[in-house]
């Protein structure tokens, strides 16, 4: 098993804004050389590999804003851990300072090397949730002249809510949120298509509440032996949020669990079933002189007449160095918006998976209220041309 | 919520340390606490503050928490460079690892764990002991770790106090947290010590698989990783291990869900029901698809990982492939791994469609990508020959389409179907012909040369083309000269015309005279003396048939491929390299072996390092175009993170077809000097430098020694691969002590599963690098079969001493008051012992470092010893050697005119003062 030795946030000229040292055998002075390695390859630094090897030290690092957050080691450490460490770091800063950035940086270096020291130890990383973190360590403003200790949730087998929580009114809101992914060839073929779903939850319940889930999963209704018929869907790979309790899902599919406080994302699930696009896009590209391109690109529903569309956007890739395209459309408005390059897609109404039943169990025996909405949403829609 | 902390860093004034030395010493709380924070504003931006260290620890006793975590911090960056003033700190540590707040016990426990200096070490052990069984899992959690920073720093010590113990006990601990950072400590721990003090049992894996659903996703991880460790004593176990790992698969924590793979992996080795494993290749497809819609950074992890499993089983991922399709704004990154592994799940049920994606990605915009989507069709074409000609057709279209770069490279690939399919492609080679102007890059160059060459029988204009390349033969690089040279042999044999006479006669002028490319000069002597002695032998050498190619993308080496998967999800997976081949943290130095005293004894005069003779220099260049130029810039511990095919292009003849002409080459050759020493089995094994793992079954193992007044290389290889290896050469990057071969490295064809040893000879200070001294000594060997190697030795300094180093006392005392005293440097070597004095003077005179004289210091029972030696080429170096006879710790000063050769020195020691 073996950790990082270092932890560094550097700004995009490679200058050290924050060094974490945990294992004393690579200094802070090896950002230098770490920088000089990204800024090897010519062009784009994010387009560097994840993973840098350079004379005995490897640096694993992510970008976020205008930072590089790297970690260093000497060690055959956990890659995966480390880099997905960094973004949790991320994720557990911008709880604290709305957003992670040079600036908020500064502004708070005397909490971040805090958290730096709780969230990981000797290179291991070791506590990173941000709502109970912020139970113990607080920002100036909020710091009190109390002596702070390590809530219970930080060392228990429900490391994700601390104890004797309490709401007035007990509500849970659920928001099942799916994406449809969807790449076509230049001959029009769907070549790929998904939909990724999440289950997004808020709540704001008291206590130590025990919620219980279900959903129109095939293999558990085939199980309880109920009809299948029109209603159920195969759900192709399921993650769950470490609430979860995933022995029992193996065994008897029950997702049950007792939830953070707030919103988190209690699963996702995948579902790759052909997927017809609810929009289709064609394009013609005609090259006039050496200089001048024109496309001409049409956008056809496909969906039921009584159903339309809100907020569709559909984004053409122009190379960079185009000048003063002119457009012409028949509907809408269209705008050059040189900053932009991909093609994003917003349409809303789309069926998919359906919550059976969301039970609440609290030894108080409150009354909870759960509300359920259903939103379908565009993922990555990549249409190549010819 | 948001700070105002900036503010801490504006003051840069002049005077700023004398006034925050006020600061730190005012009376008010708040004021204090200001200069601290400021203090630490200032270290972060790398200003060195430690002169305040007096002022900061004074800081520390205080009931703010937040005060005594910066002081604390400011202790962790500082301590080291102020050992003496660091003792002030470790009273309120002790007072703090009492405290009644958990908070602030764990927090004395874990800094002081981070704070590298002996002496504060010794008082952590008793606060540890307690933290150890402290009541509050939090702070036991904390101890945990800090046994593996103890370790780390003074290894006895854990052992001596029972630390270990009491780390296995937390195994079983009521607390799943505090059980996860047990089991993060102790494989820590059994990672570096060669005693056995983490092994797995029944018991314990019941309490780690239980522990494994309670714990946080990190503990998580560590557990699966220690549970990748354990091996299942029969197939039932690994079922059961499997059963209770694969919920795991579900879990949110992309690195839960890779370590989890792992286990599971490892388990199906032993498990016999097909049914059970085929429903685990099921279930496990899933999780890794899903790992694609990650960060990218993860997804690159991933895809690195994934490249390693469908290596092992294929089947898990094959109906998978198009998840694997690039999206127009992955990073490049992500899709040059995306690709591999395409390659890798091509099969001729997909290809058509994975040929489409090939054609996609060959007309995107970054060069890079779209050069390695071309090789991908060509590596497709060699991997299935029903679809090679669907390759060629998409090749010729990307061709057609006229954009160099893109060109270029499909002739390359072309060059590698030619080679695979012979005569069946042939009639495309008019349309490559057309390209033939644009064509500046030398891979592309060479690629075009080699096809005319070796068709040169069925392109009507083979001479006319050829001689269009050899208006510009002196311009050319290496790589095309050797193609111009052997394509021009070819025309010749094939088609005997009087053009092709007129041109083999001018290449062979241009090659042997006009150039100082020992690899050109040396093909061309072997052709013309061939030509000229029997050309139908040349003809069997230089037409002979080809081995056949194959497609590489699949083949790691197996015994490399298991450790590899054994480490999934770890950098080790991610290079495609074994740990040892870029893990550069100090271990337990492996036992050297004494063989040194046996015959180092001193023998006439002689020249320390004789000039190569310039043309045993020449003769390890033959065959090797690019391993000699390469060395200098890979590093051999550098693991490249992309990987090439590497397919033979060049038909040069081989060595077996050469040795009849020995007469003729002899010189030329240096064949006539056999210099290969039998094996001697009973010679205590040397440290191996090259694993049969990471050498694809090739060990090499040797080091450095000195024997009548000579350093030899003292090589053995052992040849554990499948096939006879020979044409071994070897060549050294530039190092500290310039050492090179003093002759080409002498070894007999080395049939599997023996071995063969040689002593090379070595000269100093050939091959000089700048910089620091170093003890590094990076070397290359290669062989016929296999592709270079690249390791690296640890060069003793003891095996250069000169034989001159004996001083007289006066000589000795005069020496040592004429240096200043700042090149007097000394080290502890806490691992050395000096049991019996005679016999190691002894071993440093063997070892050419000598006796001057002896003194015992009563007061503290110690003795000191005087010893004099000679670094090369002429800087006396003397040593003092002080010690408790018998007790281990010797503190080693020495005194020399390059005090920079210290380390090497201290390196050198410790080895010889080896208990």
């Amino acid at each position: 098993m073996a950790a990082a030795s270092a932890l560094y946030i550097l700004d995009l000229k490679g200058r050290v804004l924050i060094w974490r040292d945990y294992r004393g055998d690579v200094p802070a002075s090896q950002a230098e050389r770490f920088f000089a390695k990204v800024m090897e390859g010519e062009g784009d630094p994010s387009s560097h590999a994840p993973v840098i090897f350079d004379d005995g030290v490897t640096y694993l690092f992510i970008q976020h804003n205008n930072l590089y957050l790297m970690t260093a080691t000497r060690q055959n450490c956990n890659a995966t851990s480390m880099l997905l460490f960094l973004h949790r770091v991320v994720d557990v800063f911008k709880h604290y300072f709305e957003e992670l950035e040079e600036e908020s940086l500064r502004d708070n270096f005397v909490v971040v090397y805090e958290l730096l020291d709780e969230m990981m130890d000797f290179g291991y990383p070791q506590y990173t949730e941000a709502r109970i973190l912020s139970e113990f360590i607080k920002t100036d403003s909020y710091r009190m002249e109390v002596v702070q200790r390590p809530p219970m949730a930080v060392t228990n087998a429900v490391s994700w809510r601390s104890e004797g929580i309490r709401h007035k009114k007990n509500e849970v809101f659920l928001d099942v949120v799916e994406s449809v992914n969807i790449l076509v060839n230049s001959n029009g073929q769907v070549v790929r298509s998904e939909v990724v779903g999440a289950l997004k939850f808020r709540t704001y319940l008291s206590g130590m509440p025990e919620c219980k889930l279900g959903l129109n999963d095939r293999v558990l209704l085939e199980a309880q032996g109920r009809s299948t018929k029109g209603k159920a869907i195969d759900l192709d790979d399921i993650k769950f949020h470490q609430c979860v309790r995933l022995a029992r899902f193996e065994n008897d599919r029950t997702i049950s669990f007792i939830p953070p406080d707030g919103a988190f994302d209690l699963m996702t699930y995948r579902l790759s079933t052909q997927v017809r696009p609810l929009i289709w896009v064609e394009a013609q590209v005609e090259r006039h002189s050496r200089s001048r391109v024109e496309y001409m690109v049409k956008a056809r529903s496909q969906f039921k007449e009584r159903s339309t569309a809100t907020s569709v956007e559909i984004e053409l890739p122009v190379p960079a160095d185009a000048t003063c395209p002119g457009v012409r459309t028949s509907m809408g408005t269209a705008i050059y918006a040189p900053e932009r390059e991909a093609l994003l897609w917003k349409i809303k109404s789309f069926p998919g998976g359906k919550v059976r039943y969301l039970k609440i169990i609290e030894k108080s025996g409150y009354q909870a209220l759960p509300w359920v909405r259903y939103i379908t949403m565009a993922g990555e829609y990549e249409i190549r041309m010819s | 919520m948001s700070g105002h902390d900036s503010k801490y860093f504006t003051t840069t004034k002049k005077g700023e340390i004398h006034e925050l030395k006020e600061e730190l010493n005012s009376p008010y709380k708040d004021k204090r606490k200001d200069a601290v924070k400021k203090v630490i504003a200032a270290m972060t931006v790398g200003k060195d503050v430690s002169m305040l260290f007096t002022d900061v620890v004074n800081c520390m006793q205080t009931e703010n928490l937040e005060l005594k975590k910066l002081v604390y911090l400011y202790l962790i960056n500082y301590a080291k460079s102020q050992p003496d003033l660091a003792i002030l700190a470790v009273n309120t540590f002790v007072k703090d690892s009492q405290d009644p707040n958990p908070l602030i016990r764990a927090l004395a426990v874990r800094t002081m764990g981070c704070i590298r200096v002996d002496k504060i070490t010794e008082y952590l052990c008793d606060p540890l002991q307690r933290c150890l069984k402290d009541d509050d899992p939090y702070v036991r959690k904390t101890a945990a770790i800090c046994v593996a920073k103890l370790f780390d720093i003074n290894a006895e010590l854990v052992e001596d106090r029972g630390f270990l113990d009491t780390l296995r006990e937390l195994i079983a601990d009521s607390n799943p947290m505090v059980v996860a950072n047990a089991v993060a400590a102790l494989a820590e721990i059994q990672e570096n010590t060669t005693k056995s003090i983490f092994e797995i049992t029944t018991q314990t894996l019941a309490k780690l698989l239980a522990a494994l659903n309670e714990c946080t996703e990190w503990g998580q991880v560590f557990i699966l990783d220690a549970l990748s460790m354990y091996k299942a004593k029969d197939a039932r176990e690994a079922e059961n291990i499997v059963e209770r790992v694969t919920p795991r698969l579900q879990h949110a924590n992309c690195a839960v869900v890779l370590s989890a793979v792992k286990v599971i992996l490892q388990n199906m080795e032993l498990i016999t029901s097909t049914d059970v494993v085929r429903n685990l290749m099921k279930k496990m497809a899933p999780p890794l698809v899903t790992l694609l819609s990650s960060e990218p950074e993860i997804q690159y992890v991933a895809l690195r990982n994934i490249n390693l499993i469908v290596q092992k089983r294929l089947n898990i991922l094959a109906h998978e492939i198009k998840v694997f399709f690039c999206k127009y704004n992955d990073p490049i990154y992500v899709k040059m791994e995306k690709l591999e592994i395409m390659i890798k799940l091509a099969s001729d049920r997909n290809i058509d469609q994975v040929l489409l994606e090939f054609k996609e990605y060959a007309t995107e915009v970054d060069v890079d990508f779209v050069r390695k989507a071309v090789r991908a069709i060509g590596r497709c074409a060699i991997k299935l020959d029903r679809a090679a000609e669907r390759c060629i057709n998409v090749l010729l279209e990307l061709i057609k389409i006229k954009v160099n770069y893109v060109v270029q490279e499909a002739i390359i690939v072309i060059k590698d179907i030619f080679r695979k399919y012979p005569n069946t492609y042939e009639s495309i080679i008019a349309t490559l012909c057309e390209s033939l102007d644009t064509l500046d890059e030398p891979e592309a160059k060479a690629s075009m040369i080699w096809i005319i060459g070796e068709y040169a029988e069925r392109i009507d204009n083979a001479d006319e083309l050829l001689e269009n390349f050899l208006e510009s033969f002196p311009e050319e690089p290496p790589q095309v000269q050797l193609q111009l040279l052997t394509a021009a042999v070819k025309l010749f044999l094939k088609k005997p015309i009087e053009r092709a006479q007129e041109m083999i006669q001018v290449v062979l002028n241009n090659a042997t005279q006009e150039t100082d490319n020992p690899d050109l000069r040396d093909r061309a002597y072997i052709y013309w003396r061939l030509l000229s002695t029997d050309p139908e032998a040349a003809k069997d050498v230089v037409l002979a048939e080809k081995p056949v190619i194959s497609d590489d993308a699949n083949q790691l080496e197996p015994n490399l491929l298991d450790e590899l998967l054994a480490n999934i999800s770890t950098l080790s997976s991610v290079y495609h390299k074994p740990p040892d081949a870029f893990v550069s943290r100090t271990r337990v130095v492996v036992q050297r072996t004494e063989d040194e005293e046996e015959d180092t004894e001193a023998a006439g005069p002689g020249e320390v390092s004789a000039p190569v003779p310039e043309h045993l220099r020449i003769e390890r260049g033959v065959g090797t175009p690019g391993g000699l130029v390469a060395q200098g810039q890979h590093g051999q511990t550098g693991p490249s993170t992309s990987r090439t095919p590497s397919v033979a292009s060049t038909s040069a003849a081989p060595p077996a077809a050469v040795s009849p002409l020995g007469d003729l080459l002899g010189d030329l050759m240096g064949l006539d000097a056999p210099a290969v020493v039998p094996e001697e089995p009973a010679m205590p094994a040397k440290p191996v430098l090259l694993t049969a793992s990471a050498g694809q079954g090739l060990e090499i193992s040797g080091q450095l020694v000195r024997r009548e007044r000579q350093v030899y290389y003292d090589l053995t290889f052992k040849n554990n691969s499948g096939l006879v290896l020979d044409g071994f050469m070897i060549q050294f990057n530039k190092n500290t002590f310039g050492l090179l071969a003093g002759a080409p490295l002498q070894l007999p064809a080395i049939a599997p599963g023996s071995s063969a040893s040689t002593l090379l000879p070595m000269n100093l200070f050939q091959n000089l690098s700048q910089g620091p001294p170093t003890s590094l000594l990076q070397v290359a060997v290669k062989n016929q079969q296999q592709p270079v190697w690249y390791f690296a030795d640890k060069v003793p300094l003891h095996a250069l001493l000169l034989e001159e180093g004996k001083m007289e006392r006066s000589a000795f005392l005069e020496t040592w008051k004429s240096l200043p005293d700042a090149n007097e440097v000394s080290k502890d070597l806490a691992n050395a012992v000096i049991s019996n004095v005679d016999a190691l003077l002894e071993k440093l005179l063997n070892n050419n470092i000598f006796f001057i004289a002896r003194r015992h210091l009563a007061a503290t029972n110690q003795d000191a010893l005087y010893l004099s030696s000679k670094i090369p080429p002429n800087t006396p170096l003397l040593v003092e050697l002080t010690a408790v006879i018998g007790f281990p710790g010797v503190k080693c000063a020495c005194k020399t005119a390059m005090p920079e050769m210290a380390p090497l020195f201290f390196e050198s020691m410790e080895v010889l003062l080896k208990p």
